[in-house]
């Protein structure tokens, strides 16, 4: 967390549709090791923001500079598409909040795991399935479901199933879009304690977008909360729920249910 | 050395969502706390005693001066900074434990030893010898706080405070509701940080205790706006 170059710096992002606002001018950065939450309610343009960073969606204006292992600080806006799609398969990773968005429902659970791996070159199989082993113990997938296909899954297998399939190639950045959304209460636990495991022991840098502020206090270090396509505040995790300064935020926070 | 120094700070709350009003509750705070110094903060509830020492933590904001731990100012420091001081200088023991559901006890206390990269052989020594002084019997340690007592969770709370030897300290009333020998532990704590150098700033509601452990004591509501100081 003390390392001085950001692995991702924002420059003015912004997204159109037609003349309606998705995202506007939006910018950070963040650094190695860092978990931002990205907070709003339905349509704040928090999802929009998080395909456009991730090269899902193309930006109307604006820069999205990562720090490519080979060629440094490079705008994965304007990069070729080839380029693009190979960060997605090393580098990055994205968590959907629909586990079947991405999954390959008709392939088993190893396989999942394993065609991540094969797309980056690995070509043994006993090494593949070594590793899927491994990948689905750290997601606490019995080893004797490897040969199960996700829709025999329950919801949080599914979900950790995911982030197996995303983890195993060791990328540096993992976007996550409602990660914990539409699962148990039980279940959402277990998930955040394991993503929080994993966000530690590989010195991942993640941006999680997600309208539940448990998760984003118990995940993020920082936070940065939109409205209507616009960023209205930042900071501190603890500092943005414990002292709001935006009226949205504010309203945000103090609606929450006391459990 | 002066370890913590704050300088004509200022804070109020603004409530969009309630006519905008605006609430001032400092104006001009100071404080300097030296390395192995504990300094009571004291004044009537709803003074500003708790506001200040979460200003210092980094957790509200101040509008205005200057808030120094180390050669860090709080009060403009960006999110990593913060995050960096309070990982390897200033540690926090708050009234109420917050944890990842399922974490067990041992990795709690212990964790703030392992992000400073203490191994885990080590840190879990440590966590243990904290949780035994702190009479948290042993058959709960690989078990979640989240189901304890109010009691037992405000000694592992505690004993993670306590784990790392941070060069300053923030105490929210660390022997609220502890029986005397817990509580005797605690002092026993505190006066082991402070012979170690560390700069200490608390909130004692137990006067015997704030007498034991503290050089001095600083009203905060000569702080408080629109009354005489």
């Amino acid at each position: 967390m003390t390392q001085d170059n950001p692995l991702l710096q924002v420059e003015g992002l912004s997204k159109f549709y037609g003349h309606r606002i998705g995202c506007a001018d939006v910018g950070f950065d963040l650094y190695p090791g860092e978990v931002m939450g990205i907070v709003g309610e339905s349509g704040s343009g928090k999802s929009t923001l998080l395909n456009c960073l991730a090269g899902h969606l193309p930006p109307d204006q604006g820069r999205v500079m990562f720090d490519t292992r080979a060629d440094g600080m490079r705008d994965t806006v304007t990069m070729s598409e080839p380029e693009r799609r190979m960060l997605g398969r090393t580098d990055w990773a994205f968590v959907h909040q629909h586990a079947r968005d991405g999954l390959r429902m008709n392939v088993s659970a190893g396989g999942n795991v394993g065609e991540r791996l094969m797309a980056v070159g690995a070509r043994h199989y006993g090494d593949i399935r070594g590793t899927a082993i491994d990948w689905l113990d750290r997601v606490e997938i019995a080893e004797d479901r490897i040969d199960d296909r996700p829709r025999q899954f329950s919801g949080g297998m599914q979900q950790r199933l995911q982030i197996a399939r995303n983890l195993v190639t060791g990328p540096r950045l993992v976007f996550m879009d409602e990660p914990t959304g539409g699962l148990d209460v039980s279940v959402q636990a277990r998930l955040l304690d394991l993503l929080r495991g994993l966000v530690r022991e590989m010195g991942l840098s993640a941006i999680i977008v997600t309208h539940d502020l448990a998760v984003v206090r118990l995940l993020a270090h920082r936070l940065m909360v939109m409205k209507d396509g616009y960023v209205v505040e930042t900071g501190l995790t603890d500092q943005v729920l414990d002292d709001p300064q935006h009226g949205y935020t504010q309203l945000l926070v103090s609606s929450v249910l006391q459990v | 050395m002066t370890m913590i120094k704050i300088e004509n700070v200022a804070k109020s709350f603004v409530l969009h969502n309630q006519g905008s009003a605006i609430i001032p509750v400092m104006d001009g705070a100071a404080l300097s706390v030296a390395a192995g110094e504990c300094v009571a903060l004291v004044g009537a509830s709803g003074a500003g005693k708790s506001t200040l020492m979460r200003m210092i933590y980094g957790n509200y904001t101040a509008q205005a001066g200057r808030i120094m731990v180390g050669d860090v100012d709080v009060a403009s420091a960006a999110p990593r900074e913060i995050l960096e001081l309070r990982r390897t200088t200033l540690g926090y023991v708050s009234q109420f434990l917050r944890v990842v559901p399922r974490v067990p006890t041992l990795e709690v206390v212990a964790e703030p030893l392992r992000a400073v990269g203490v191994d885990s052989a080590a840190a879990e020594m440590r966590a243990r010898d904290l949780l035994s002084r702190l009479n948290i019997p042993e058959r709960l340690w690989t078990l979640s706080p989240t189901t304890f007592s109010g009691g037992e969770q405000q000694r592992v709370n505690i004993a993670r405070g306590f784990a790392f030897e941070y060069p300053a300290m923030l105490l929210d009333e660390p022997t609220a509701s502890l029986d005397a020998t817990n509580r005797a532990v605690v002092l026993d704590l505190i006066l082991a940080a402070k012979a170690r150098g560390a700069a200490i700033v608390g909130i004692f509601h137990d006067e015997a205790a704030r007498t034991e452990v503290c050089d001095r004591e600083v009203d905060v509501s000569v702080f408080t706006p629109g009354v005489a100081a």
